[in-house]
């Protein structure tokens, strides 16, 4: 059962529309239906606010505002919890981002409540911001650390010396524009009050925190807060903590005494919800002439807000990625007046990736080695600033199979020097690199004296195959089949799980499930001859001797409390190859074939990993080719925030010709199943071997992500 | 279609009303003695009749309704989701007399009469529709939320190159339509995955034109 690609248990209610995501749920009768209105400028204060014509207009039940918002509780950064804490709304009259909300207007319907928040004739006297990196990046500051508790620099021996005295030296900037995750479901949250308890439906990848958040800023016990997120559409890092919606609903519901909807809409998905920060990344890479790596250094700025510090752990990717005896990594923050940064998928790999590895396909051609060979030339033994062995090293490995199954030894090492028509052609490969987490996770499974089995947790399923593979874990460690096992996930009366987020969901609740069910046949046999039984025996023995059922409780601890964190350098690992087509006329570049081949140690389900993997791949794609968030200097708006002008990838930017191939394989280290995830691998490395694809076919270098037609074209051969 | 119940003057005299509450600077506790006259400016409501997966609807409804807040507000059908209310993703999508269109571009009072499907009217009562089974064997989705769309563009964009309809990807106008994964992929660019299913939807679309389904 473990490893095989059982398609997605859920899949019929999701092909037939039945599967309902939070906005949708009917729960608690018709809900009313809150309208966020945001403010017009970035930075300033609210002159004035006049509500008096939406509380007149048609159907409008309340208008919420920061002079009649309920008290809640005060923001608070230095809560451990960063998902749980407090999100309080409306908090007085100052503005610190454009499109920050100002008020909520509660109506009978949609149409009413739009259309009244549009008669809210607010005023504001604006204040001087800053909005751009590059013009405020001399104030950077250095953060105490970044996102995980991850260091904030490194330094090992004297990077500044190697460069000094190396044969070879690259030593570059590389840009990374603002970047939204935009899952398709809007962040949205339902809302109702049953006395003095609370029950909503948000839109979020972990229960937990939306419970604590919620919790905190409607300030009630946290156990009167009831969180059910059966289906999320999509989270990629922007729904690990609920935002306004959330909080609005929640409160507007208690002030209306009836059950309140807010869904944030596409364009406010760009304001409330937070982004990736911009970053100048520099990359500083000392060689030997026969390619052995004397120095690394990465140096990350990224845009903060003073409202709330998040450093997206960008200069850690080098870190365990190549030896090297002189070192230097460094996260510095600049706050801009903006939206807040969080985190999306791939947070730090993607931008950090795209920087280092591009770094490394310049220094093999400076060198004139093979980018493959030069990599493995760098190999580390041990982890190179930790000096831990590596759970397992398989980097070498996925190039090598990465480089056999795409044809890399077709490559032309001359960039510019494959051309078809008007085309030019290039393959570039890159290395990809993910630490692996752990969080503290629980899970209950129930076997019935009929044989059904339950699993529960209130780990979450965002699209990642959840109520699959617990249902394939619990399946195989029970001896039952599929069909017997029921899975349910996603509320906050269940086993605690700190959610979907990191790729560590699916090993977390696996490992606790895995257990659950070894403590379950505990039970029935008694610990000593816990294995070596047959199917029959379990629902055999469990129908005759245990009239109610049984049940098991499984755990695993947090990385922290885990020694094997301590002792181990514990990753997954990828490779990723890349043909690009670019137009010599237009400067288009388009993607033709792309190979990824990867290492996450054991795989529960082939087809959910490859799924997600191959999506990770395309977010790559796209952060080389596509998606960036133009911020407006003057303004502080992102002009291009909704999805006609912020360009995702669609249906004809990808060709058919995307592989994903896991090599087989159990860390025995990270965890009893020997399982990782792959929800950010994918996205690792993959834009920088698109990257480096494109200088392979035209031998320009664009340092300034995306690499679009205006960046490419000025540098271009001429066309005929 | 005309509105009866708005006409020129109440127009004009809203817009005065509005004039005057902009005109309250700052003073948000006065606005409220300034406003003697308050039209209630509501939308007509405009009697539409539907014909939604083969079942017969009316109702009377704000005019600013569209089709999807029909399905999805009042019909209690939120198999079509809301992925940008601006036309720009295609989870939306639905069938009209046949056709696909992105329901939220539309006002429900434009389709008096109409045919509508939805993606739960796409099963037949013996099971689900070929592009459905297609959709679960190739794993053409991860969250789901741009599936309905996914699948009801898919259902017309076969029937679209079935009756020959050419496309950007289309080379040669004159020979017969051969539905290519860039014709596929072409076709289906209007609907929007960001869980980046586009490989696997392309392949459950090929399945199911190659099986001769929908
Ligand atoms: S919701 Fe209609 S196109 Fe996006
Ligand atoms: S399946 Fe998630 S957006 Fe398509």
């Amino acid at each position: 059962m473990i490893g095989r690609a059982v398609s997605r248990v859920d899949g019929p209610l999701k092909v037939t529309g039945g599967a309902r995501y939070a906005y949708e749920r009917q729960d608690f009768g018709r809900a009313a239906v809150g309208f966020i209105l945001g403010a017009s400028v970035a930075k300033g204060r609210i002159v004035r606010l006049d509500t008096a014509a939406a509380e007149r207009a048609p159907g409008v039940l309340h208008v919420m505002t920061h002079w009649n918002a309920p008290a809640q509780g005060p923001r608070d950064g230095s809560l451990p919890d960063q998902f749980g804490r407090p999100w309080p709304v409306l908090q007085g009259e100052r503005v610190s981002w454009f499109g920050q909300p100002v008020a909520l207007v509660v109506a009978e319907t949609f149409e009413q409540a739009r259309s009244a928040a549009a008669l809210i004739d607010a005023a504001y006297e604006t204040e001087a911001g800053a909005f751009d990196l590059a013009s405020h990046a001399h104030l950077a500051y250095a953060p105490r650390t970044a996102a995980v508790g991850l260091a904030t620099d490194s330094v090992l021996g004297d990077l500044d010396a190697a460069m000094a005295s190396a044969d070879v030296t690259i030593d570059q900037n590389y840009t990374t524009p603002a970047h939204f995750a935009q899952p398709m479901e809007p962040q949205s949250c339902l809302a109702h009050w049953v006395g003095d308890d609370l029950h909503v439906r948000p839109s979020a990848q972990g229960v937990a925190g939306a419970r604590m958040a919620l919790a905190r800023t409607i300030r009630i016990p946290r156990e009167r807060v009831h969180v059910d997120t059966a289906f999320v559409g999509g989270g990629f890092g922007s729904k690990l903590r609920v935002h306004e919606e959330a909080v609005f609903a929640a409160l507007a519901a208690r002030v209306i005494a009836r059950a309140v909807k807010v869904a944030q809409t596409r364009r406010q998905v760009f304001t409330i919800t937070g982004r990736r920060p911009e970053t100048i990344q520099r990359v500083r890479l000392a060689a030997s002439r026969d390619g052995r790596l004397t120095g690394v250094g990465h140096d990350v700025n990224m845009q903060g807000t003073s409202r709330e510090e998040f450093v997206e752990q960008t200069a850690t990717v080098l870190r365990s990625l190549y030896a090297a005896p002189n070192r230097l990594t460094r996260h510095r923050v600049t706050d801009l007046d903006v939206g807040l940064g969080e985190a999306v998928r791939g947070p730090g790999e993607l931008p950090g990736l795209l920087a280092v590895e591009s770094a490394m396909d310049e220094l093999a051609h400076e060198l004139g080695l093979d980018p493959i060979e030069l990599r493995i030339l760098n190999e580390p033994e041990r982890d190179p600033e930790r000096n831990v062995p590596f759970s397992e090293r398989r980097l070498v490995e996925c190039m090598r199979e990465g480089a056999a199954r795409f044809g890399w030894s077709a490559r032309a090492a001359r960039p510019g020097s494959r051309r078809e028509g008007d085309e030019l052609i290039g393959i570039g490969m890159a290395a990809a690199i993910r630490m692996h987490f752990q969080g503290a996770t629980r899970a209950a499974v129930h076997m019935g004296r009929d044989g059904r089995v339950v699993v529960r947790s209130d780990m979450t399923d965002i699209g990642t195959g959840t109520y699959t593979i617990l249902a394939q874990v619990a399946a195989d460690a029970l001896g039952v089949p599929l069909a017997r096992v029921t899975v349910e996930l996603a509320r906050s009366d269940l086993p605690p799980s700190p959610g979907s987020g990191g790729s560590w969901g699916a090993s977390n609740s696996s490992n606790a499930v895995h257990r659950a069910c070894e403590s379950l046949k505990e039970k029935v046999f008694g610990s000593s001859n816990a294995s070596g039984f047959g199917r029959a025996d379990l629902t055999s023995v469990v129908s005759r001797r245990f009239p109610d059922g049984v049940e098991g409780e499984g755990s695993i601890v947090g990385m922290a409390d885990d020694p094997n964190y301590r002792n181990f350098s514990q990753h997954t690992y990828g490779a990723s190859f890349a043909e690009v087509a670019v137009n010599t006329v237009t400067g288009e570049v388009r993607l033709r074939r792309m190979l990824g081949v990867f290492a996450a140690g054991r795989i529960i389900n082939s087809k959910t990993t490859r799924s997600q993997l191959l999506g990770g791949m395309i977010w790559g794609v796209s952060s080389a080719l596509h998606e960036a968030a133009h911020v407006d200097p003057r303004y502080g708006n992102v002009v291009n925030g909704d999805l006609a002008e912020y360009v995702v990838p669609v249906h004809a930017d990808i060709p058919a010709a995307l592989e994903a191939v896991l090599l087989d394989g159990i860390d025995d280290k990270a965890n009893p199943l020997g399982m990782k995830g792959v929800g950010e691998l994918g996205v690792c490395g993959t834009g920088a071997a698109v990257a480096n694809a494109v200088f392979n076919a035209t031998g320009v270098r664009v340092r300034d992500f995306p690499i679009t037609m205006d960046k490419l074209l000025a540098a271009l051969p001429p066309a005929f | 279609m005309a509105p009866k119940d708005i006409d020129r003057r109440t127009i004009l005299k809203s817009c005065g009303v509005l004039a005057m509450s902009v005109a309250a600077v700052g003073q948000p506790g006065r606005a409220e003695a300034q406003v003697q006259v308050a039209p209630q400016l509501g939308p007509p409501s405009i009697a539409t009749r539907l014909t939604v997966n083969g079942q017969e609807v009316a109702f009377d409804l704000d005019a600013r309704t569209t089709l999807l807040d029909v399905l999805r507000e009042h019909l209690d059908l939120t198999g079509t989701k809301k992925g940008c209310d601006q036309g720009q993703c295609g989870a939306c999508t639905v069938h009209v007399n046949g056709r696909r269109v992105n329901s939220c571009l539309t006002l429900a009072a434009m389709h008096d009469g109409d045919t509508v499907t939805t993606i739960e009217g796409l099963a037949s009562p013996s099971g689900l529709h070929p592009l459905q089974r297609a959709f679960i064997e190739r794993d053409g989705f991860q969250c789901g939320y741009c599936t309905p769309g996914q699948i009801m563009a898919a259902a017309a964009m076969l029937e679209e190159a079935r009756r020959g309809a050419p496309s950007h990807a289309t080379a040669d106008l004159t020979a017969v339509l051969s539905l290519t994964d860039a014709e596929i992929s072409e076709r289906m660019s209007g609907n929007i995955c960001r869980c980046a299913a586009y490989p696997n939807i392309v392949a459950a679309i090929r399945d199911a034109a190659e099986g001769g389904a929908a």
